[in-house]
């Protein structure tokens, strides 16, 4: 299954110029100072983070390049990094990263439904982009909801006690650019019990 | 079932404030400066007396844990807290951290006094993002009231906190591999010994412990450890948080007594099996790595560590994934196989391969398309994996299997059987 940060190729095609933003390079200092300072390849997963939030979603050459040379590493350990986790995409990503969790508990509450909703709505395949550049579309290990299954997380946020038809609507409406509930889709708090089906 | 007054999670579902103002009134922080005055010998003593058992997974002794650390070994001294929650069926500590971050703050103060640390990192999942911003608003939360910091709460104790988010990877959620990623390097195990109480985090003393047992521990001291000890039972003592998920009616998670009856704590809490207690096939009692039990194991098991090892599984993290009679107990298993293939790290040879090799050879037995000596043969293989590497995920890989057949080995025959029959 193609899923962008488990790639551990590095990405050829584009060869952009990465410099860290004002905003960014502030918060550098401060990330650092969490660790002793002779230790500062701590920071490298929390910059390498921000690098690919500032790159929209995906880490280039150039940008690891950079964080190698702002914790003066050197750039292979960088990538080492950056291909062991599967949250550091190596290779373009859609406006909104669509990840489906697969695993059994969201499973055996009916993930394998929202993969097929998912690539009918977004009009893609598992693990590709959709033509428009607006959805990615991947399956993905637990992502640790278990109790609010079946779940996808798309950027940063988590969209919980789904089934086909609430999930059809959010990314319809992702498509159609509006506004979306974060959260337990039918009104739950956290992980509370849902009195509502009791027998 | 749990009286409302012995519960240590009182804001489980997020009803009530999260933030300072609401923890204050929960009673957090309120004598932190006593507690911290009995003295760190006598906090491990209430600690080792109230007999917590670490809430990780692996069941370790707490309070022997923390007297590991040395006493004085001229170096800095580092609490780690492990909130790398990634085992599946479990969603405990982001209950923790999203709505009662303060409860984990101060036990970190507690512990970290307790074995003579001036510092601790919180490791998150990188996944958790809106967990991780309100711990790390209670984090500055903290700071801003002198709670944490340069004398703490004012006991002279001089103690930080950082956040550090991963970046998506289940491995790291094991100790040592936990400390590599820390120091910003790909998350492979160590090898021990040396264990991280002698050389961890930057070779130096360390403790990594799980959120929901550094969570529980100031209650415990302000309770004492008496009153922890009366719950459950001997070396299965006080609360637990349970992770109920897959066919039950009400998924959630609750804090229960340890050794509650597993079918109580899903008629009681869960709302029960989909489609009745007569429809359930099977539970996998402490997430994905402990084995499963079939029903007539789940009416009379008690969900505690000794009970459940008892009928060779395990209580793990204490997610309780449950699967009626609608589910095919291969694909689900099968599934849990491609997990610990995607998620092994790749240093031990017999994990790298056989998780592999296992996952294949599990995705063809669900449409029975292997001969029945494979059968013995994945079961070695499982037996070659255990124990043969440097962590427990090849373990945790092998367990599911040898469940499985343990006690569904005659579906998987029936569909060789039906296979061979289509064949023919």
């Amino acid at each position: 299954m193609h899923h962008p940060g488990t790639n551990n190729k590095v990405y050829k095609k584009i060869n952009d110029n990465f410099e860290w933003s004002s905003e960014n390079f502030k918060k550098i200092s401060e990330i650092i100072n969490k660790y002793p300072s002779n230790r500062i390849q701590s920071a490298v997963i929390p910059l390498l983070d921000l690098a690919q939030r500032q790159n929209n979603g995906w880490l280039s050459k150039n940008s690891m390049e950079k964080v190698a040379e702002t914790l003066s590493m050197s750039y292979i350990r960088v990538l080492e990094v950056a291909t062991f986790y599967s949250m550091f995409n190596l290779e373009p990503i859609g406006k909104n990263f669509v990840q489906i969790c697969r695993t059994t508990p969201c499973w055996l509450r009916g993930s394998d439904k929202l993969s097929k909703v998912a690539q009918e709505v977004c009009e893609t395949n598992i693990g590709e982009t959709s033509d428009d550049e607006i959805f990615t579309v991947v399956e993905v290990e637990c992502l640790g909801a278990c109790c609010n299954a079946p779940m996808v997380q798309i950027n940063d946020d988590y969209y919980e006690d789904l089934d086909e038809e609430s999930f059809k609507k959010i990314l319809q409406d992702l498509k159609d650019n509006k506004s979306i509930k974060v959260g337990s889709q039918i009104g739950r708090k956290s992980s509370q019990p849902e009195r509502k089906f009791d027998a | 079932m749990l009286k409302e007054k012995d519960k240590i999670f009182k804001n489980l579902y997020g009803f009530e404030d999260w933030k300072l103002e609401g923890a204050k009134k929960r009673g957090i922080w309120s004598n932190t400066k006593e507690l911290i005055k009995m003295g760190s010998d006598k906090i491990v003593e209430e600690i080792k007396n109230s007999q917590l058992r670490g809430r990780g997974g692996a069941g370790f002794p707490a309070g022997l844990k923390w007297s590991f650390m040395p006493k004085d070994s001229g170096k800095d001294h580092y609490l780690v807290v492990n909130a790398d929650e990634s085992e599946p069926g479990t969603c405990k500590d982001r209950e923790i951290m999203r709505n009662d971050p303060h409860l984990l703050l101060e036990g970190c103060l507690v512990a970290a006094f307790a074995m003579h640390a001036h510092t601790c990192y919180i490791y998150i999942r990188g996944e958790y993002y809106s967990e991780s911003s309100n711990l790390q608003k209670a984090i500055d939360e903290a700071y801003e009231n002198n709670l944490i910091g340069k004398n703490a709460c004012g006991t002279g104790w001089d103690f930080d906190i950082y956040l550090h988010r991963g970046a998506g990877a289940y491995i790291c959620g094991e100790e040592t591999a936990l400390l590599e990623s820390l120091e910003g390097k790909k998350g492979q195990p160590r090898l021990k010994p040396p264990f991280p109480a002698g050389a961890g985090l930057y070779g130096c003393p360390t403790t990594v412990t799980n959120v929901e047992t550094i969570a529980v521990s100031p209650t415990i001291l302000r309770r004492g450890s008496k009153w922890f000890a009366n719950l459950g039972s001997t070396n299965n003592t006080g609360t637990k948080i349970f992770s109920i998920s897959g066919h039950v009616n009400n998924p959630c998670n609750v804090e229960e007594e340890m050794g509650i009856p597993l079918k109580d704590l899903i008629e009681k809490h869960a709302g029960g099996v989909i489609g009745g207690w007569k429809n359930l096939l099977a539970v996998i009692p402490g997430g994905a790595s402990v084995p499963l039990l079939p029903k007539s194991i789940c009416d009379t098991v008690k969900m505690d560590f000794d009970s459940l090892k008892e009928v060779q599984s395990g209580l793990g993290t204490a997610a309780v994934i449950v699967m009626n009679k609608s589910t095919d107990i291969v694909e689900a298993i099968a599934r849990l196989s491609h997990f610990y293939k995607h998620e092994s790290c790749g240093q031990c040879t017999p994990c790298r391969e056989g998780t592999g090799w296992m996952y294949r050879m599990m995705e063809k037995m669900i449409h029975g398309n292997v001969e029945y000596q494979d059968i013995d043969k994945i079961l070695d293989v499982t037996k070659q994996i255990e124990g043969h590497t440097i962590c427990a995920l090849g373990d945790a890989a092998a367990w599911p299997i040898q469940g499985l057949f343990r006690h569904f080995r005659p579906e998987i025959e029936k569909r060789i059987q039906e296979r061979n029959r289509r064949v023919a």
